[in-house]
């Protein structure tokens, strides 16, 4: 079967997301991490590295969530990358055990982020003393944002939505509308989501707007929750069980990447080119093209953001991805099924969770375990995320060889 | 007392005076332009930067009529994306409504300034935006 280096995900947890109010980011954090062995029938005592990432709590969240689960002397590496934070920590974790430096390794991405309302605006407050004094790299006298554009992520991402709309025309509204409805109404079917409610077209625009063209439906949830995944090599997965090694995961491909100077980068965040580039060295990695997947778990921060990922992850012609989504292929009938975990946007968002919740939802299918939102069939699979400043993680996942 | 009003621009990068405008920094080498100040260019790494003039005039290519913000921040108001010949921008789209019917992408606008506030010594802040050309 597997080559020895080859990188297996042998056990994967995700929590549900949502208000976890009895729980901090430690508890949150130990139900993923003791979930995700579980899963993979090992111990901490099985594990030589922990990648952890956490952004808004008190730091130290690997030697934290240690104390919890099992301190056992291993480094510990954590990690911080925006919205790919735990992508991030997964990257670590494989690229731990294909360096050889141990032959399993656990990642784990917690988040306690509900009610956290508008995330990216403002800026530092005003001095007392109402006297204009230049300061930063821009000179500022007093704040930018609001003034010069807009930091909020809802605005930020709405704008990214749209520079693809000017430059290959076809977008409204609606259609930005649209895409968070198929999300919605693919949410119903999963029990871990943030909300599960079907929300019509005109009910998503008729909603709260945040920031044109993105309504509140529209921009991720701010939920609580965490994921973990146990990593191995070829090698020893030989020495596991049989059933270990029927429900062990390949991970074909495993990319980071940060974003390469553009010329408009400076104004507005390049989310696409390096999108563009993890993708192209992901097919190139795994030996398998967008044609051959089964099922993609993409960044949908924002209904915008959805859109042009599909151009930038190469599940559409260049300048397609309109036609794409309106030939009904990412819907979970379609071609080529995209968040039918339900997205950001309904499934929820917690930051740093984000990253290894959207590869364990792909897991599940490709180990037909999904229940009643099974891709029937799955055997490749995609997973993205992205963090603005940037970063972008892509992993390609395969199911086991029979 | 002088009843000359002292002002001074929001951010270094706007030049007030005659002709408001926008400067860049650009890289000597490669071209890349930044309106901060930079320790290397990002694009090239070189470390030579000389001055330029950012035209005034420009096309929309991205908005957003952002109606939630951050406390103290007005709204209803549009961000966008100027791309001045080859340059992008990024500002406020001024003195036209705040909403879908007068804000599309690819409209002509030009650079147009404002008095963001006046501090504790008279001093008035001046801001820039982009109005419809």
């Amino acid at each position: 079967m597997s080559a020895s280096d080859d990188i297996w995900i042998l056990g994967i947890h995700m929590t549900k997301f949502g208000k976890h109010p009895d729980k901090d980011t430690v508890d949150l954090g130990a139900e993923a991490v003791m979930g995700a062995l579980a899963d993979g029938d090992v111990t901490m005592a099985d594990v030589g590295i922990l990648a952890a990432g956490n952004l808004m709590g008190g730091g130290s969240i690997g030697q934290q969530l240690q104390k919890q689960v099992g301190q056992t002397g291993i480094p510990v590496y954590n990690v911080s990358n925006a919205c790919a934070t735990g992508a991030t920590a997964l990257r670590t974790a494989i690229m731990a055990v294909k360096a050889g430096e141990c032959d399993m390794g656990l990642a784990v991405g917690v988040e306690k982020l509900a009610g956290a309302g508008l995330l990216g605006g403002g800026g530092k407050p005003a001095s007392k003393a109402n006297v204009y004094e230049p300061s930063g790299r821009f000179g500022a006298v007093a704040t930018t944002d609001g003034r010069i554009g807009t930091n909020t992520m809802p605005g930020v991402f709405a704008q990214v939505g749209m520079e693809y709309g000017h430059k290959y025309g076809g977008t409204s509204f609606e259609l930005f509308a649209q895409i968070s409805e198929k999300n919605h109404g693919h949410s119903t079917l999963n029990p871990l989501a943030a909300y599960t409610k079907a929300m019509s077209t005109e009910q998503i625009m008729n909603d709260v707007m945040i920031a044109y063209p993105n309504t509140r439906p529209m921009c991720s949830a701010n939920c609580d929750g965490a994921a973990a995944a146990v990593v191995t090599n070829g090698e020893k997965l030989k020495t596991l069980s049989l059933e270990q090694q029927r429900r062990a995961v390949k991970v074909s491909a495993s990319v980071l990447t940060s974003d390469p100077w553009q010329e408009a980068c400076q104004v507005l965040p390049d989310v696409n080119t390096l999108t563009r580039n993890a993708a192209t060295q992901a097919y190139e990695q795994a030996g398998v093209g967008p044609d051959d997947l089964d099922l993609v778990e993409l960044h949908d921060c924002f209904a915008t953001a959805e859109l042009v990922h599909y151009d930038n992850l190469k599940l559409c012609e260049e300048g397609g991805a309109v036609d794409f989504f309106k030939s009904g292929a990412p819907r979970r009938d379609g071609r080529l099924p995209v968040n039918v975990s339900g997205g950001l946007q309904s499934k929820g968002h917690p930051i740093s969770a984000t990253g290894i919740a959207n590869i364990w939802e792909i897991c599940q299918h490709l180990r037909d375990e999904c229940g009643d939102r099974q891709i029937e069939g799955a055997n490749v699979g995609l997973a993205h995320v992205i963090g603005l400043a940037s970063a972008c993680g892509v992993h390609v996942l395969e199911k086991a060889a029979a | 007392m002088s009843d000359v009003v002292e002002q001074i621009p929001l951010v270094d990068y706007l030049v007030l005076g005659d002709e408001p405008h926008l400067q860049a920094n650009e890289c000597t080498s490669c071209k890349a332009r930044y309106f901060d100040r930079r320790n290397a260019c990002a694009s090239c790494f070189g470390t030579d930067f000389t001055t330029v003039v950012v035209p005034n005039e420009g096309v929309l290519t991205s908005f957003t009529i952002v109606a939630h913000a951050a406390p103290g921040i007005d709204v209803p108001f549009v961000a966008g994306v100027v791309d001045c010949d080859g340059t992008s921008v990024r500002g406020n789209v001024i003195n036209t409504p705040p909403d879908a019917d007068h804000v599309k992408l690819g409209m002509a606008v030009k650079l147009a300034t404002y008095i963001v506030g006046t501090d504790d010594n008279g001093t008035e802040a001046i801001g820039f935006g982009y109005e419809p050309a």
